[in-house]
């Protein structure tokens, strides 16, 4: 067991903590320390690009799919460096972490060589089609469907149906969907997983202002929209599986690189704190210790899960790990809020803008919703990993 | 970096494992805890003499194993699992821990020897009547009489003191031209040593208070002037308690989760009813995190012995973090567990209790969270002057 890294590791960690300084302080200043998701929206997708271009986007993949081979360790440090320069949220996230890792790990040659150098280059942009009105918590509820159907183009899938919640999809050229197609199953049963181009007729994107004032999310309305047969990630009616491998990859390591920007948050806090006098309350210093006790464990179980599943094995420590820090996250964002005090509650400028403390307060109520509600983790907690009796269904 | 634990690491926990569940179960514990000594001393020196965990983790140079933290973490974790009241944490965890710190010297390697061995258990007395866990409430003075040392005060809320053939105390330096602090072993038949047992609301584990009159035979390990090398051993010593607190909060929440998944009430185990469920699922989360805290800890320490003068900052810190976690959690995972037992919880004859009395216990032993928060918050620069934009 060791928790350093070697000489050559942090040689990279220079190499790459030096890049993303010359970019944050050069050509994209501008996006630097950006908390929300689609703020600057073109100059975000522009910095993709050249993420990719450096091969910088996804350094854990294979070389010929635009990524470098990068070890754990290099992943981890480098998803580090990243946060520590202030870089912005990644807006390619859901093609770098889920659909790409998806397609890499449960799709096939044809689909690995359409979509994976796209993503890894930031020239296409992807979004979940997870979620529906009546498939959230439940999500083997869906109702979305799509049937094959042989036309002038060959075999097509057409599918129709509302997904919802649908973050990023103003931007994406692709969306991967869970969908039902096999008539009169009900389930995890029937359901397939398809990769579906956004940019043709039949696709409806509408925003969904959110609490913050921000529309990060959508509603995505599917009417007789098509894709190719092969673009089937897993058997057709076998998709439940793989739409569970893509939740898996949420825990890797984009969880480091998401805990520094914890990290900034929280020192975003205590310099506000200082500077208000609110770091001589001994409560407001009670409670930032706890903050920072919470982050710091969240960085070793971090880095105990990946060394884990690096020898293929994931215990139950992952499945704690969502609950963990969602609920740090909203404590966290309660204490940004006490900090920031009565003018916290002002906003700063014309059409709802927030400052970053009571932003990160509105924000941070949904860190418990989505990727599964806190409620949906403790059933999983106690289900897989204590071994406790499942929940019955009121409908099956 | 590999944070997980090497083959060796697995197969010391296996057989510690194996060995404690066997040997010491709860059946073993209620007897332990009518006796004089709190344990049982055959158990205790199969312990020494067999398994070898008295020297495992200190240097070959005393005839230990010269293996590191993390295997002391891993073979305290399972004896806390049984919430095993023998010397090992206050004997090497805690007295250890602070010689360790000092100046190697004939003296110091001596004492050492004869823990490693086994031949002896030490005892660590850093604390006055109030149990505060710093060196202003040190209540014990070292002075120079007639060309010899000598020693006076009182220690108290000495772990294992009842038994312990060495004290490693810590007293206020107030010999001519000398200022700070000393640590100084003596024996316990030491004349005018009084030590005392005293019975505690944890019934696995009493305490001594130690009264020094006039106290001659002293032996001098370290001079110790601005304190650092008893607080960097008391911070070595925090991780050792939080190592046991992780075992036992884990047992606890085994425990708790056999509980539910058998008793029936409604028609159905109750450990289907999500009210159930998901306190423990909270509990669990709070032991996954005790365990992520307590190793990466362990692996501060031993880095820290490595270079000491490199990871000061960061054992400070670990120290800190790990015993407001594993304290605090400990605590909450030990109540829920009565909450979940129901009435069977807050019964003497069963287990639950034991838990959440040795929870309160090693809550305030080195420190109870509050005052490692306030540690952090330093730590954190919440008192640095610093021009904010």
């Amino acid at each position: 067991m060791k928790i350093r890294f070697t000489p050559e590791q942090e040689a990279f960690r220079a190499g790459c903590a030096s890049w993303l300084q010359q970019q944050m302080e050069g050509p994209f200043a501008d996006i630097r320390g950006i908390m929300s998701q689609t703020f600057r929206a073109d100059r975000r997708l522009e910095w993709e690009r050249v993420l990719g271009q450096a091969r910088w986007s996804v350094i854990g993949w294979p070389e010929k799919y635009g990524g470098r081979d990068a070890s754990l360790a290099e992943q981890v440090i480098f998803a580090e460096e990243y946060a520590r320069s202030g870089a912005p949220g990644r807006v390619g996230h859901l093609g770098t972490e889920l659909a790409g890792p998806t397609i890499l790990h449960f799709g096939n040659d044809l689909q690995r060589e359409r979509f994976l150098l796209p993503i890894a280059k930031g020239e296409e942009f992807w979004c979940q089609g997870y979620s529906e009105p009546n498939a959230g918590s439940d999500l083997s509820n869906v109702r979305t469907r799509a049937r094959l159907e042989h036309g002038p183009n060959g075999p097509e899938w057409v599918i129709d149906g509302q997904k919802i919640w649908t973050s990023l999809a103003q931007f994406a050229d692709w969306c991967f969907v869970v969908c039902r197609t096999e008539e009169g199953t009900k389930g995890p049963a029937g359901i397939s997983y398809l990769l579906v181009p956004m940019k043709q007729k039949g696709v409806t994107v509408k925003p969904i202002r959110q609490i913050t004032g921000d529309a990060e999310f959508n509603e995505v309305f599917f009417d007789g929209v098509r894709t190719k047969a092969e673009y089937c990630v897993g058997k057709p009616g076998e998709g439940w599986k793989v739409a569970m491998g893509t939740l898996a990859f949420e825990r890797g390591v984009s969880t480091l690189a998401q805990q520094m920007t914890f990290r900034n948050e929280l020192e975003r806090i205590v310099e506000a704190a200082k500077s208000n006098g609110a770091a001589s309350d001994p409560l407001i210093r009670q409670r930032m210790a706890e903050a920072w006790v919470g982050l710091r464990i969240m960085r070793y179980s971090a880095l105990r899960m990946l060394s884990r599943a690096t020898t293929g094995s994931l215990g139950g420590e992952a499945l704690t790990y969502k609950l963990h820090w969602a609920s740090w996250r909203k404590k966290l964002g309660e204490l940004a809020m006490d900090v920031a005090g009565a003018p916290g509650e002002l906003c700063v400028g014309e059409g709802y803008e927030l400052a970053d403390l009571p932003y990160l307060y509105l924000f941070s109520r949904a860190d418990t919703i989505y990727g599964g509600t806190n409620q949906i983790q403790r059933s999983i907690v106690a289900e897989r990993a204590l071994g406790l009796p499942k929940e019955a269904r009121g409908d099956r | 970096m590999q944070f997980s634990f090497t083959d060796d690491q697995n197969m010391i926990r296996d057989s510690a494992r194996e060995f404690m569940s066997e040997r010491c179960g709860s059946q073993q514990l209620r007897h332990d805890l009518e006796s004089a000594e709190n344990f049982d001393p055959s158990l205790w020196q199969t312990i020494t003499q067999e398994l070898g965990w008295a020297g495992l983790s200190l240097p070959e140079s005393v005839g230990g194993s010269g293996l590191g933290m993390v295997e002391l973490a891993i073979v305290l974790e399972e004896q806390g699992r049984c919430l095993y009241g023998g010397p090992l944490l206050a004997s090497v965890g805690l007295a250890s821990a602070i010689l360790l710190e000092c100046p190697p010297a004939e003296a110091r390697d001596a004492v050492l020897a004869r823990l490693a061995s086994g031949e002896a258990t030490a005892a660590l007395a850093i604390t006055g009547d109030r149990g505060l866990a710093c060196l202003d409430a040190i209540d014990v003075t070292l002075q120079e009489e007639q060309g010899g040392l000598r020693l006076d005060g009182v220690a108290s809320f000495v772990l294992n003191g009842h038994v312990a053939n060495v004290f490693v105390v810590a007293a206020k330096d107030q010999r001519a031209g000398r200022s700070g602090y000393a640590v100084v072993a003596i024996d316990t038949t030491a004349s005018g040593l009084h030590v005392e047992k005293k019975l505690a609301m944890d019934t696995t584990r009493p305490y001594a208070r130690l009264t020094f009159e006039s106290v001659r035979d002293v032996v001098l390990l370290a001079a110790d002037v601005d304190g650092r090398t008893i607080e960097r051993g008391v911070q070595v010593a925090q991780v050792a308690v939080a190592a046991e607190q992780l075992g036992a909060m884990q047992a606890v929440l085994d425990l708790t989760t056999s509980y539910v998944s058998q008793r029936v009430q409604f028609g159905r185990v109750i450990g289907s009813f999500q009210a159930i469920k998901h306190r423990l699922a909270d509990m669990m989360v709070i032991c996954e995190a005790a365990r992520s805290a307590v190793y990466y800890a362990a692996c501060v320490v031993d880095e820290y012995r490595a270079d000491p003068v490199t990871h000061a900052q960061e054992l400070a810190e670990a120290a800190a973090l790990v015993k407001v976690h594993c304290s605090a959690g400990f605590h909450d995972v030990a109540g829920n567990a009565i909450q979940l037992h129901g009435g069977i919880g807050f019964t003497w004859e069963y287990d639950a209790q034991l838990f959440f009395k040795r929870a309160r216990a090693t809550y305030n032993l080195l420190g109870a969270p509050v005052v490692h928060r306030e540690h952090i918050a330093r730590l954190m620069g919440l008192d640095d002057d610093k021009e904010v934009a």
